[in-house]
């Protein structure tokens, strides 16, 4: 695959040539989702996505939102997956519209943090000293 | 340049790749490149019903620098090799730091 690279020091590079033009998903550090074809790239894994969307997921439901052009620098991406048409079709999941998706998200988020908020009063009742706080973010 | 070399010779065995947002990835490891950057097929995630994204993913590429640890079959690493080429690498690098 790479060995059309003559010094072998970009071979970022030659690996995702062949991801070139195809529907990826793309996973990002503060956790979303966003799914377009890749049309460029280099060995930082900088990223230009052509007719994007973003993707919400909340149980067993997806919401989309048109995003145009995504550019992404390399920095935050953490996975590129090639989507499996195949295996796309007969998802157990239903689409509905992106401000429900959000809406059902945000409602998820609330309910945990506020678990978090018990969870954290009891141990901070009990004498242990609560500094973290867990989120989905790294 | 190890940790790539040694990388470089799991190409086609099965690995666990996790990662630092706690998602894990199994598959067959298909390249590895300098920033240990890798590429998986045939993937299997670990916790599938927290990552409803992933099921219609089949192959991917992850960020070196967003992995955590990677898991490896024990049968495909000789650790007495590779100390003696960790061994081999710092002599060589103190070798060439003491001529320049």
């Amino acid at each position: 695959m790479s060995s059309f690279i003559p010094n072998q020091i970009f071979t970022t590079s030659g690996s995702l040539i062949d991801l070139l033009d195809k529907r990826l998903l793309v996973m990002l550090r503060d956790g979303r989702k966003i799914i377009g074809y890749l049309r460029s790239y280099d060995q930082y894994a900088n990223l230009v996505l052509q007719d994007s969307i973003e993707r919400i997921y909340v149980k067993d439901v997806y919401g989309d939102l048109d995003r145009g052009v995504f550019l992404v620098r390399g920095e935050n991406v953490v996975l590129l997956g090639e989507i499996d048409n195949n295996k796309d079709d007969d998802l157990p999941l239903n689409q509905v519209s992106f401000a429900e998706a959000l809406r059902i998200r945000d409602q998820e988020a609330e309910e945990r943090q506020k678990q978090e908020r018990v969870k954290n009063q009891l141990l901070h009742n009990q004498g242990f000293s609560v500094d973290f706080i867990e989120t989905d973010l790294y | 340049m190890l940790f790539y070399s040694f990388f470089k010779t799991l190409v086609g065995q099965s690995v666990t790749v996790e990662l630092k947002n706690d998602l894990s990835v199994t598959g067959t490891l298909v390249s590895v490149d300098q920033f240990l950057n890798i590429k998986l097929d045939n993937i299997r995630v670990e916790n599938e019903e927290d990552c409803p994204h992933m099921m219609s993913v089949k192959n991917c590429f992850i960020r070196g620098s967003v992995v955590r640890y990677v898991r490896l079959p024990v049968a495909a690493v000789d650790t007495a090799l590779l100390q003696d080429a960790a061994r081999r690498e710092t002599q060589q690098s103190t070798t060439s730091g003491r001529a320049a």
